[in-house]
């Protein structure tokens, strides 16, 4: 019985694994405040999408192991379970999905170049690198556009990346990768390659990007995007948009954001409120099934309410009206959102 | 009797007046923070102005996407900044301002 655990274990341990323990050792080297963490968030999700109703319990965790000033490896994954309730008497219908979000090696070669190989997400405008974790992004759903230029949300190949210019009235930022035609299950990639530039004003707090996308398989896919992103008087209030371009759509998103922090401060009971709102429409150019985007122009309106807990906890609340030729919708989202950070081992603080 | 009652008296105030005279000899930390020497004042200044821009930079760049986290364990600031370095494309002197705010 022992010898066939020991066979179990010794075939489901993965090269993944393998990678992740090797860098762990590795990591043992760095002390003070660069102790290897894991960290990520836990959530339980429900939504009800013009009728059924569905539940997703989902697990995001992060590790980041750096080796020296200069390197850092990365990973983030992913596990979603789907559970959609049934009629008369049948079992619930579950579908489990996992993965791999990123999994990366960055070089930190000098302060204005980091280089990273691996699987990373695609850096296209904002959505796909910033807001996709589940304890930062402020509504359930991605953007109706979120699939222009994402590539999927992960690409696998290298990319080069960091400030190009830096000072109190402005920061460059840039992003160039290419990806390679990887196959298998977690780190399927294509072709491609693409390029974002952005500038962020510090004393208006107002940042503006650009983004561009090629594909060098089938037809040649492109696509381009702007970000514009505010917090008018570094206040509570935020602004964010995307707008995108593809080959067969474009469309836009925009994000507003209100922390009731004004009123009795942040920790308060009304402060913890943020009311929100999103307003979002794709223009379909040409039919195409395969780009995962809405079958004719759609648009939406999502308003949301959050209530940031104590203890790094959130409760995410929206209701969303869907306006398209093929029938308008309502979807009622709930969750509730758990951000842990700790280090990967214990130790002296 | 008499004698030795007043003995102890005057016992008493010399001791109350020697330890006036000490306190007053050595500076209170109320009046060294109300009137700090030139020297003392130096590096004060300089640790209030880099947490003050290690605060500015962090609402900067941080607050943009979230809130801070209500606990972060010393051990790994550094780690965190290096993975938002890579993440949010800071630049090293903010990610150094920040990390000194974090973690002074």
């Amino acid at each position: 019985m022992a010898r066939e655990t020991g066979i179990t274990t010794a075939r489901s341990f993965s090269p993944r694994a393998a990678v992740l323990i090797a860098f762990l050792c590795l990591a043992r080297f760095c002390a003070g405040q660069d102790t290897p963490m894991i960290s990520g968030g836990v959530g339980f999700f429900s939504g009800t999408n013009k009728g059924p109703t569905s539940f997703t319990p989902t697990a995001m965790p992060v590790v980041a192991i750096p080796i020296t000033q200069h390197f850092l490896f990365e990973t983030r994954d992913y596990l979603i379970e789907a559970v959609t309730p049934r009629k008369n008497n049948q079992s619930d219908q579950t579908l489990l999905l996992k993965g791999v979000s990123f999994l990366q090696l960055d070089y930190l070669a000098n302060r204005h170049a980091t280089f990273v190989a691996g699987k990373f997400l695609t850096p296209f405008n904002t959505y796909n690198e910033r807001l996709t974790p589940i304890w930062i992004g402020n509504f359930q759903d991605n953007p109706l556009i979120f699939p222009i230029g994402n590539m999927g949300g992960g690409t696998t190949g290298g990319q080069l990346r960091g400030s190009l210019y830096s000072s109190n009235r402005v920061n460059i930022d840039y992003a160039s990768f290419f990806s390679a035609n990887v196959g298998g299950k977690q780190f399927k990639s294509s072709r491609s390659t693409g390029d974002r530039i952005e500038a962020y004003f510090p004393k208006q707090r107002l940042e503006v990007g650009f983004s561009i996308d090629k594909m060098f398989e089938g037809n040649h896919p492109y696509a381009t995007g702007a970000h514009f992103w505010w917090q008018p008087s570094g206040g509570p209030m935020t602004i964010r948009s995307e707008y995108a371009h593809g080959t067969h759509a474009q469309g836009y998103w925009m994000e507003f954001g209100y922390r009731l922090s004004q009123f009795k401060g942040p920790d308060s009971f009304i402060g913890r409120f943020e009311p929100l709102f999103r307003m979002q429409q794709v223009f379909r150019n040409s039919p195409d099934s395969t780009d995962a985007l809405p079958g004719v122009d759609t648009q939406r309106a999502d308003f949301g309410l959050d209530y940031f807990l104590p203890h790094n906890a959130r409760i995410n609340t929206s209701y969303s009206r869907q306006f398209s030729s093929t029938g308008n919708g309502n979807i009622w989202k709930t969750g509730l959102v758990y951000r842990f950070m700790f280090p990967a081992w214990p130790g002296k603080q | 009797m008499r004698r030795q009652t007043l003995f102890a008296i005057a016992l008493m105030q010399c001791s109350c007046l020697l330890g006036l005279a000490q306190t007053a000899g050595t500076p209170s930390p109320n009046k060294a923070t109300s009137k700090p020497s030139a020297e003392q004042t130096k590096p004060a200044a300089i640790h209030a102005t880099t947490e003050e821009q290690g605060e500015r930079k962090f609402r900067e760049n941080c607050s943009r996407c979230h809130n801070a986290p209500e606990d972060l364990p010393p051990r790994i600031t550094g780690t965190v900044l290096l993975h938002m370095r890579v993440r949010a494309s800071l630049s090293e002197a903010d990610q150094k301002a920040i990390l000194r705010y974090l973690a002074p």
